[in-house]
């Protein structure tokens, strides 16, 4: 009892008491408070009745559960903030899951892998007709026609998503759009923005060309004399394609798709300008740790496991593709 | 498939003609956002929308306001200007280490090559926010933090990966006997570097520094993080005003930036075909 009211009264001293009381706030709510109003009557405080005077100068101390929680993070490391980072916590009986309605990031991470490979398997659908066509018209046309592609490539990516803002808004191109032509009433105007729709479409949109450049270069190699010998050899056009061209195409995506979904996975800008709160991915809460509650330690856990995560898709894609045939253009 | 041969049956005819308009409408989602906003900001009005005046091709629908804004209003003029001061020093940066990374890198004796590359190109992989985290805590450290240093040295590594690749592809067409040429014929390794090799991965060098000129001028993660508001930059500014208060300013900054990519692709394009012509490949 003595040694923690000498604790205290050193981080009185140093003015650290209020960062400590942050700090253990997080595992225990009620501790920031606890801890200022200690600081203030600490310097009053003498022996024998430490105990006494600290449950006088804030009830809090008579709890078990305060001295526990101190005991539990009186470490130098703690693995607090990881557990915090999948909805995980340190109690007296050791690790427990947080109650049902608390688990925010179990469900983000979710959200943001589920919106990531929705965003992929879209690139991939709308990519592969464009890339095929690309693939199989003569040089000069799909020159011409690359340009299209190129050039949402090389647009500022704020300049796409405020592109993407202005059209999907209530009050927007489109929404006006469906309401002159007379499919939607003024009442009925589409919600497409502030929620993960807006956040799919428009991620889609910028995605996109990561996917249809390296299919188009796999497409490119692949010669058209197989197909026309599938052909001769009696299949029709389909059967041709599904079993001679596509098989010979799949590296093609694959390389695509892992591109586009480590690109997804880590996305920050476009969920925070289009995406609501529906919308956003762990990108916006580890910027919003960091910026905003200040819970550094927790944003560190966070990044940690997204970039475990992105790291383990790089290697994948580096035995896939070789990082050394990554190619811009 | 590029043209339908003459016996081919109705069917594959309507499907030649639906896969065409298929891949039509995905040309237009993939342009039209981008066109969409360039008549849009010269509307008269504060609307992020076409005006019943703007659709009637009534010229007191549009107007040069928003450019007239960008160009006097302060901030935004600021804005600019940091951007213009931060990207060339990043860009310089980057193109100087990347080529010489690349260039090292493509000697075959270098041992752990695979690694050194896999480290090198990973802020090109790494999300931006976790690169921006952590640069934020270490940059803090060391006083970086909030300087126009920070920023230029967070952008020229967002900028280095690009450089390398490009010009490493660029280098896979290289004789290296040229370089014993020259040095037999008495040429040390900075006037072969400068007079033999340098003009030949030139494209590659070029088109890696345009990417990092990019990457710099379009980013906003890093410098939101490590920038203070005297490093305010184009992009920042266009992210805050995107999520704080809405201005149709922001659509003639982004056309002005559209017609500032088209002007990169063209440059790209142009060296690219010089390449090929100077690696006697003829484009088909």
């Amino acid at each position: 009892m003595r040694q923690s009211l000498k604790d205290l009264r050193e981080a009185v001293a140093n003015k650290t008491h209020t960062r400590l009381g942050t700090r253990l706030n997080y595992e225990q709510s009620g501790f920031s408070s606890l801890m200022r109003k200690s600081g203030r009557a600490v310097e009053k405080i003498e022996s024998p009745d430490v105990k006494g005077q600290l449950i006088a100068a804030d009830s809090a101390w008579g709890d078990p559960v305060i001295w526990q929680t101190l005991k539990l993070y009186s470490g130098t490391t703690t693995k607090g903030y990881f557990l915090s980072a999948v909805d995980a916590r340190q109690s007296i009986d050791g690790v427990e899951m947080l109650p049902e309605g608390e688990r925010v990031y179990l469900m983000l991470f979710g959200r943001t892998l589920m919106m990531s490979l929705a965003i992929t398997l879209l690139c991939a659908l709308i990519g592969y007709p464009v890339a095929f066509l690309l693939a199989q018209l003569p040089m000069r046309t799909s020159n011409m026609l690359m340009i299209l592609v190129l050039l949402p490539f090389w647009t500022s990516l704020l300049v796409r998503t405020s592109a993407w803002k202005v059209l999907l808004q209530q009050q927007g191109v489109i929404n006006d759009l469906l309401v002159w032509i007379g499919l939607l009433g003024d009442d009925t105007r589409l919600v497409m923005m502030n929620n993960a729709t807006g956040t799919i479409i428009a991620m889609t949109h910028i995605l996109l060309p990561f996917m249809i450049l390296p299919l188009y270069s796999v497409m490119k190699t692949i010669s058209p004399s197989y197909m026309r010998a599938a052909r001769s050899l009696g299949a029709n056009d389909w059967t041709a394609f599904w079993r001679v061209y596509f098989p010979q195409s799949v590296p093609g995506i694959g390389a695509g798709a892992v591109l586009v979904f480590i690109l997804a996975i880590g996305y920050y800008i476009t969920p925070e300008l289009v995406g609501g709160t529906s919308g956003i991915f762990i990108s916006n809460r580890i910027a919003y740790h960091i910026s905003s509650s200040l819970n550094w330690g927790l944003a560190a856990a966070l990044g940690a496991l997204l970039l475990v995560a992105v790291l383990i898709l790089f290697y994948v894609y580096d035995k896939v593709v070789g990082i050394d045939n990554v190619k811009l253009g | 498939m590029s043209s339908l041969p003459s016996y081919a049956s109705p069917l594959q005819r309507t499907w030649h003609y639906t896969f065409r308009v298929i891949c039509g409408l995905i040309f237009f989602f993939l342009v039209f956002p981008i066109l969409v906003i360039i008549p849009l900001s010269f509307n008269a009005q504060d609307f992020f929308t076409f005006t019943p005046e703007m659709l009637a091709l009534d010229s007191a629908g549009y107007s040069t306001k928003h450019y007239v804004d960008f160009f006097t209003n302060p901030d935004w003029q600021k804005a600019l200007q940091n951007s213009f001061m931060i990207a060339p020093t990043a860009t310089l940066l980057a193109t100087v280490l990347g080529t010489l990374a690349a260039i090292g890198l493509s000697q075959p004796h270098v041992p752990f090559r695979s690694v050194i590359m896999a480290i090198l190109i990973s802020p090109m992989i790494v999300p931006l926010i976790i690169a921006a985290a952590g640069m934020y805590f270490f940059y803090s450290r060391i006083g970086l933090q909030g300087t126009y240093w920070g920023v230029v040295m967070a952008h020229a590594v967002l900028g280095t990966p690009f450089v390398i690749i490009t010009v490493t592809a660029t280098l896979v067409g290289f004789d290296n006997s040229l370089v014993r040429a020259a040095a037999s014929m008495g040429a040390g390794p900075i006037t072969t570097f400068f007079k033999v090799q340098m003009p030949l991965i030139l494209p590659g060098v070029v088109s890696g520094a345009l990417f990092a000129f990019i990457t710099s001028f379009d980013e906003v993660v890093v410098v939101l993080f490590l920038g203070s508001a005297s490093q305010k930059t184009l992009p920042w500014q266009m992210f805050i005003g995107l999520r704080e208060q809405i201005s149709p300013t922001i659509l003639a900054v982004a056309s002005i930036m559209v017609v500032l990519s088209v002007v990169l692709l063209t440059v790209l394009e142009l060296l690219r075909r010089r390449s090929e012509r100077l690696r006697g490949v003829t484009p088909a």
